[in-house]
């Protein structure tokens, strides 16, 4: 019976976001269209970032890494899988998604697999020196693609075709997949895993004493954290012609963790404001944008001084609305 | 065998700059336990501070006139950057750090960052983002040793690193406020206890590690002749892992640190490929906290409950 219930939950959420895409595609430009698709974008890096930033409390400040390595996966999985599938659905919409969500899939697992190596030697280091090795592999990770010949060098990849990357993303998609992941990471950390990534967080020494694996954890944390980075890239890789390595500088990575503090470190509905606001912001300041990243600098400066928690807390705000007692309601904490 | 000494020599002096930035980052940790991410940024501005200093004290001038800048001025041009840099040291920690230093770690980690990206972009809009070429404020004469080229600069690099260095190691080990210092990276709650006003030990610990970044601002500079806002991103990371290399919280470390960081760095670029330069550092990084994370000269600190 629970089977059939979620079976239709499921089908008539997709059938919503459908809906959605109908109305928004005939009701905005194209302009905000964009503003849209970025946000939901946004949305998943930030609640993938929240899960190892703020739920497990280690801070990277690399994930644009792992998102390029899921942009450039998606994007070539997708090129090369495109004759085949095509040649056995034919042309058309089917065809299409099918090699669309093969290629996300795909992108997700090259980010996922690239997490583990790097979390794997890393995760054994104490929080500022986990943050600069973080920041030190986004880095390698840029500077290898900015090499590798067969994806473009520093001009990027562009797929085979002349015209650029088909351009398969759009509001249904990026939003199935949003809530697909949202729902995800929700569960997730509401579970039994979940509540041991938190103690991890809030003291690793009585965390390990009452013998949680945490390396373990948290290498499983930062991987499924660095796919959901990898889904977030290979959308936003075929939202425009290419990839380039130049979009996921550091700055990109700066942006995902102004998401998750702005909303709260340690809290989905958090982050997924913070994913709303970063995108939304970036516009409004596209006049402004030599300000915008000394206003994100001031802010971050500023959130931490006054309200190191940001705006939730670790609190969610379904939890307000139904009245359930949140988990925590201190901010993150870490031992000496 | 020649290039292989050239690169030696580029690379230590390379290194010898790293070394000076590397000061600053592992004085601070040693004390706070903060990465100052904005450390980066403080040398940045001390080289752009040299570079408005030199040209307010009219290095066009005597380079239109072919005349060397007087060596005197060089100096001047030299203390007012540090000390611009101590300032601004002083204030960050005044500002940004002061009132997050009893908060758990992550949040003065990301203030940290957050001053250092403000510093980036305030530069970039108050310095033009686009390079500058550094004032000859000592102008080059080459000689050939053995079939190297050497270059004055590199050796006044190598000798005002070297003094500073040097000064620094006095400063730390026979003054009243060097000993304070000691004491506070040692343990900061007992050193209160004894009467040390932790706030001004910290705040001259900025300053002095400020004003080094800017000395090495200069020298970079120098070296390399062009600067602009975003020079302190990578130069900053390179010293921080010279830092850790040397193991964090040691000055010895630091100095030999930075010198290894150097040399790796100029023999890639040199035998595998300019592309890498900076991927090496970053290796390093990883495989010095993997195998030896107190670094080479650091002490090993057990973890307490």
């Amino acid at each position: 019976m629970r089977a059939v219930i979620r079976t239709a939950v499921a089908a008539s959420v997709l059938l919503v976001i459908y809906g959605l895409q109908v109305g928004v595609e005939a009701g905005f430009t194209e302009y905000v269209q964009r503003i849209i698709l970025l946000a939901g974008i946004n949305v998943i890096l930030a609640v993938g970032l929240n899960l190892i930033n703020g739920t497990t409390g280690q801070f990277s400040i690399g994930h644009a890494g792992f998102m390029a390595v899921g942009a450039y996966g998606a994007a070539f999985v997708g090129v090369k899988l495109s004759a085949p599938v095509h040649d056995a659905l034919g042309p058309g919409a089917l065809a299409n998604a099918v090699i669309f969500n093969l290629a996300l899939l795909a992108g997700a697992l090259f980010a996922g697999l690239s997490g583990l190596i790097v979390g794997m030697p890393s995760l054994r280091l104490r929080g500022d020196y986990l943050a600069v090795v973080t920041l030190g592999f986004g880095e390698i990770i840029r500077i290898l693609f900015n090499n590798a010949s067969f994806l473009g060098s520093a001009t990027g990849y562009f797929g085979d075709d002349p015209s650029g990357l088909p351009a398969y993303t759009n509001f249904f998609w990026v939003f199935a997949w949003t809530t697909v992941i949202v729902v995800l990471i929700h569960n997730l950390t509401f579970s039994q895993t979940g509540r041991s990534l938190t103690a991890i967080r809030e003291d690793e020494i009585a965390a390990e004493a009452m013998a949680t694996p945490t390396t373990r954890l948290k290498v499983t944390a930062f991987a499924i954290s660095a796919a959901t980075a990898g889904i977030a890239g290979g959308l936003f890789a075929h939202m425009q012609a290419g990839v380039r390595p130049e979009d996921f500088r550091f700055e990109r990575s700066i942006d995902m963790v102004v998401m998750i503090i702005v909303g709260g470190l340690g809290s989905i509905s958090g982050a997924i404001l913070g994913g709303i606001f970063v995108a939304v912001s970036l516009e409004l300041m596209r006049d402004l944008q030599q300000y915008r990243l000394v206003l994100y600098a001031l802010l971050l400066i500023v959130i931490m001084i006054v309200r190191p928690e940001g705006l939730l807390g670790t609190r969610e705000l379904h939890h307000r609305f139904w009245r359930k007692k949140p988990a925590k309601a201190a901010g993150p904490t870490e031992s000496a | 065998m020649t290039q292989f000494l050239q690169q030696i020599i580029n690379g230590l002096s390379l290194g010898s700059i790293y070394a000076l930035i590397a000061l600053g980052y592992t004085m601070v940790y040693g004390i706070l336990k903060l990465i100052n991410f904005a450390h980066g940024e403080v040398f940045m501005v001390g080289a752009y501070t040299g570079f408005y200093a030199a040209g307010a004290l009219g290095v066009a001038g005597f380079e239109a006139r072919n005349q060397g800048f007087p060596l005197y001025l060089a100096i001047l041009v030299l203390l007012l950057a540090m000390a611009a840099a101590a300032l601004l040291g002083m204030t960050i920690e005044f500002l940004a750090y002061r009132p997050v230093r009893s908060a758990p770690r992550l949040t003065p980690l990301i203030t940290a960052i957050g001053v250092s990206l403000f510093l980036q972009n305030a530069g970039m809009l108050l310095f033009s983002p686009n390079p500058q070429r550094y004032p000859a404020i000592l102008s080059e004469v080459r000689f050939e040793l053995f079939g190297v080229i050497v270059t004055n600069i590199k050796l006044t690099i190598f000798a005002v690193a070297l003094c500073l260095m040097l000064g620094l190691h006095l400063f730390v080990q026979k003054t009243w406020t060097g000993r304070a210092m000691r004491a506070l990276s040692f343990n900061i709650d007992a050193a209160k206890l004894m009467g040390i006003d932790t706030n001004r030990v910290i705040r001259s610990t900025f300053a002095i590690g400020s004003g080094l970044a800017a000395a090495g601002g200069i020298l970079f500079g120098l070296d390399q002749i062009t600067i602009n806002p975003l020079m302190g991103v990578m130069t900053g990371l390179k010293a921080f892992v010279a830092a850790v290399l040397g193991g964090i919280g040691s000055i010895p470390g630091a100095v030999v640190g930075g010198l290894l960081i150097g040399l790796a760095e100029q023999l890639t670029a040199g035998y595998l490929s300019p592309e890498y330069r900076d991927a090496i550092t970053f290796v390093i990084l990883i495989l010095i906290l993997l195998l030896k994370p107190e670094g080479l000269l650091g002490i090993v600190r057990v973890e307490k409950v």
